[in-house]
């Protein structure tokens, strides 16, 4: 029986961003969908989602055992972590976060900051993330120094918000590298840091947007909403709204008390091991559904399910 | 969709004549488009406009009911593409695999496993729904025998087979449970529709591509059954999600019949890991029913976790239960702290405590499920609904110390609750992350 036509027609399409130049010996290009995520032929939905796996430059404190056990010996060595990530997990991109540098996390200095970004652009040839420490103050006295480490790699590098963003872009457009837009839960508040951005003459093509994320059972769901809407903005042809999205799907899916809780802690929720991996993983899936394009993921396990999720709607990547 | 006053018009007898008490059989049907008056006002329409007029107001996604007395599931009539437009209405039904294969002991083993389960988040029973018996045997009497035995299980029973001669004699066994009848295909269509039209059961339509389905559903209503589930079962992953979409589409937007009715898909492919990934996309991309075959507890979780967020309705903001949490070991010497029962800030502020890893007791005013803020510039959260619920706690009898710590974003309000309570007040952190810190340097020291 012929259908009638869908009645769907979008105008717009999600910005394409390129990440990745330089020394870097791959690229990864994101975005391009002109239609709802899955919700059109392949062709319609532009480049398969990246993922990009942590790593942290400091060894970080209190991760669960599961999580801790996939990196152990790395874990006070970012160059050897980046490594294993690319070679033995298969992250697509590696997204340093420098939490070590934050006033209550060990406080490091620039030096260390641009020792570690050195080390892992020396390490591997994906393209990086690089990601201040979510204070302010001391990524305005830290991002500056990783910036200009990396210069002409054209990575990624983040937050900007509302209230902190001209450093930042400053640097970013003198460096050649790409910039994301954190808005907490906010769609206003996401327009309006990508006009504060874009007002700086930063192109809005080299911006990735940044919502805040919610793990599976923690407020996926808003998350999931916002970025929903954030799509058919970009689809109706808002400029403003076209950029990519990137989650922190990892952070927020191990802070979740059903990945942490051990066996022994909730035996009714089963094995501890691949619990927490599934739970990444499903938070992982359910936001590709809303239209992510680049997930930060932690687990192995979880990376190989979200890859595997991803090989079966895309086809095995060459 | 509804009709427009002059496609309704052309349904008219066009006589003028003045009876429903408009001027002209135009007036009336614009009336009638806009629902200002019923059919039923003008006494010589026809019994087809009558119908088509009942046909139009019916809902573009049928209502599908399965399952018997308390083991009943809905699924179906749904109304919007994006959950932010209005809601999900039908939380999918999660569905758990019982193969007919399985050996006596197995069969008995797993059942016994399906029905210990009792997920429970935020206050919330999420229920397995149902159980889909698999007729892989290819013996119908083990088909039956296992679908009787399902019974047993008081779940919603899917009845998953090719061979009408199997779904014949399982439907002898349960069809006083109403089972759901899964699938009818083209070349079964007859038999099939006659086994569920005589079982008073709903019934599966599967075929490769939407354009087969909606053929295929036309043919079983011609034959009598109008309780349809879809199954667009396609081996191509890509082309079964693009099909989701594209049914719920043009039932939604285009109130195309054919296709206006809830779907079923299955993730029983691959590891638990997979299939909770596979399950969990099925959840959001428009799936009424999704069964799995794992019974990974930490797998089921994830699903039924996926479930409750998507369909939580956007408008209504979760709401926490007010009362005095402990987190850890909390004894009588354990800080308190107070924050709202909107979930998110909630278990944010949980989380947070949690990570400091000192015990500590949190007081969840009610605050109509509304943030810190929010409920602070909206009244619902001052110095008389913290003292009330301090009150409700007993908070005086369960910590010895006579302190409280309150969130940063409202320090403007310590002096209105000390005068109120009595209690030294304590201004904590604006931000939830800052609360480990806090916990460790300031109320340590």
């Amino acid at each position: 029986m012929p259908l009638p036509a869908s009645g769907m027609n979008y105008t717009g399409s999600v910005n394409t961003v390129t990440l990745g130049g330089g020394r870097r010996k791959t690229t990864v290009t994101v975005g391009g969908a002109k239609t709802v995520p899955y919700g059109g032929p392949r062709a319609a939905c532009g480049h398969r989602p990246a993922i990009a796996i942590d790593v942290l430059d400091a060894p970080p404190e209190g991760w669960p055992a599961p999580l801790a056990e996939a990196y152990a010996g790395v874990l006070g060595d970012p160059a050897a972590w980046a490594r294993k990530a690319v070679e033995e997990f298969g992250a697509d991109l590696v997204c340093v976060k420098f939490d070590g540098v934050h006033p209550d996390k060990g406080n490091l200095g620039a030096d260390h900051a641009v020792d570690v970004t050195r080390r892992v652009l020396d390490a591997v040839g994906v393209p990086l993330v690089l990601w201040g420490c979510d204070n302010a103050e001391k990524d305005n006295a830290v991002m500056p120094k990783i910036s200009e480490a990396a210069k002409g790699e054209k990575v990624l590098l983040g937050t900007v918000t509302q209230d902190n963003y001209k450093n930042l872009t400053a640097l970013a457009l003198a460096d050649g590298h790409f910039l994301i837009a954190e808005a907490p839960l906010d769609i206003n508040i996401a327009k309006q840091v990508n006009i504060l951005v874009s007002d700086m003459g930063f192109p809005l093509e080299r911006l990735v947007m940044y919502q805040t994320t919610g793990a599976l059972g923690y407020g996926m769901e808003y998350a999931y909403s916002i970025q929903e809407r954030e799509r058919l903005a970009a689809l109706g042809s808002d400029k403003l709204m076209a950029a990519p999205l990137i989650c922190d799907v990892g952070t927020e899916a191990w802070g979740a008390k059903e990945a942490r809780a051990t066996s022994e802690q909730a035996p009714q929720w089963g094995d501890a091991a691949r619990r927490g991996p599934a739970w990444e993983a499903v938070t992982a899936v359910t936001l590709l559904q809303s239209g992510v394009d680049i997930l930060r993921m932690r687990h192995p396990t979880a990376v190989a399910t979200v890859r595997r999720y991803l090989d079966r709607l895309w086809g095995t990547k060459a | 969709m509804a009709l427009s006053g002059l496609e309704i018009f052309k349904l008219l007898p066009k006589t003028n004549c003045k009876k429903c008490g408009q001027p002209t059989c135009l007036a009336f049907a614009m009336a009638l488009a806009q629902k200002k008056v019923g059919l039923d006002q003008c006494p010589d329409a026809s019994e087809q406009a009558r119908t088509s007029l009942a046909a139009a107001a019916a809902p573009p996604m049928r209502l599908i009911t399965f399952g018997a007395g308390p083991a009943a599931c809905k699924t179906g009539q749904e109304t919007v593409l994006f959950r932010h437009e209005e809601k999900f209405h039908s939380p999918t039904i999660i569905a758990l695999a019982l193969p007919d294969d399985l050996a006596p002991e197995a069969l008995a083993a797993r059942a016994k496993t399906i029905q210990a389960f009792a997920f429970e988040r935020v206050g919330q029973a999420m229920p397995i729904g149902a159980v889909a018996v698999i007729h892989r045997s290819g013996d119908a009497g083990r088909f039956a025998a296992a679908a009787d035995f399902a019974k047993g299980l008081c779940k919603a029973l899917i009845l998953v087979t090719d061979s009408p001669d199997a779904a014949k004699a399982a439907l002898a066994h349960v069809k006083d449970s109403r089972p759901l009848l899964c699938a009818a295909t083209d070349a079964t269509a007859a038999a099939m529709a006659a086994l569920a039209k005589d079982a008073k059961c709903p019934l599966v339509a599967r075929a490769a591509t939407p354009e087969a389905l909606a053929a295929l559903t036309e043919k079983l209503k011609a034959a009598g059954c109008e309780d349809l589930v879809l199954w667009l079962d396609t081996p191509d992953a890509w082309a079964g999600m693009e099909g989701l979409t594209l049914e719920r589409q043009l039932a939604l937007k285009k109130n195309f019949r054919p296709l206006g009715y809830p779907t079923i898909a299955f993730a029983t492919d691959g590891s638990p890991e997979d299939q909770a990934a596979a399950a969990s996309a099925l959840v959001c991309k428009f799936a009424g029913i999704v069964v799995v075959e794992t019974v990974e507890p930490w797998a089921l979780l994830a699903i039924l976790t996926t479930q409750q967020n998507i369909y939580t309705d956007p408008q209504k903001p979760v709401q926490v239960e007010p009362k005095l949490y402990a987190v850890g070991e909390a004894g009588p010497d354990s800080p308190v702290l107070f924050t709202t029962n909107f979930s998110l800030t909630y278990y944010t502020v949980e989380g947070d405590v949690e990570a400091s890893r000192i015990p500590a007791w949190i007081l969840c005013v009610d605050t109509e499920g509304t943030s810190v803020l929010t409920a602070y510039s909206g009244d619902k959260l001052n110095e008389k609904t913290v003292a009330k619920a301090m009150k409700a706690a007993n908070l005086e009898t369960v910590v010895r110390h006579r302190k409280l710590i309150i969130p940063g974003y409202v320090a403007v309000m310590s002096g209105k609750l000390e005068e109120e309570t009595g209690w030294e007040i304590l201004v904590g952190p604006r931000e939830s992350s800052v609360i480990p810190r806090y916990l460790q340097e300031v109320w340590r020291s």
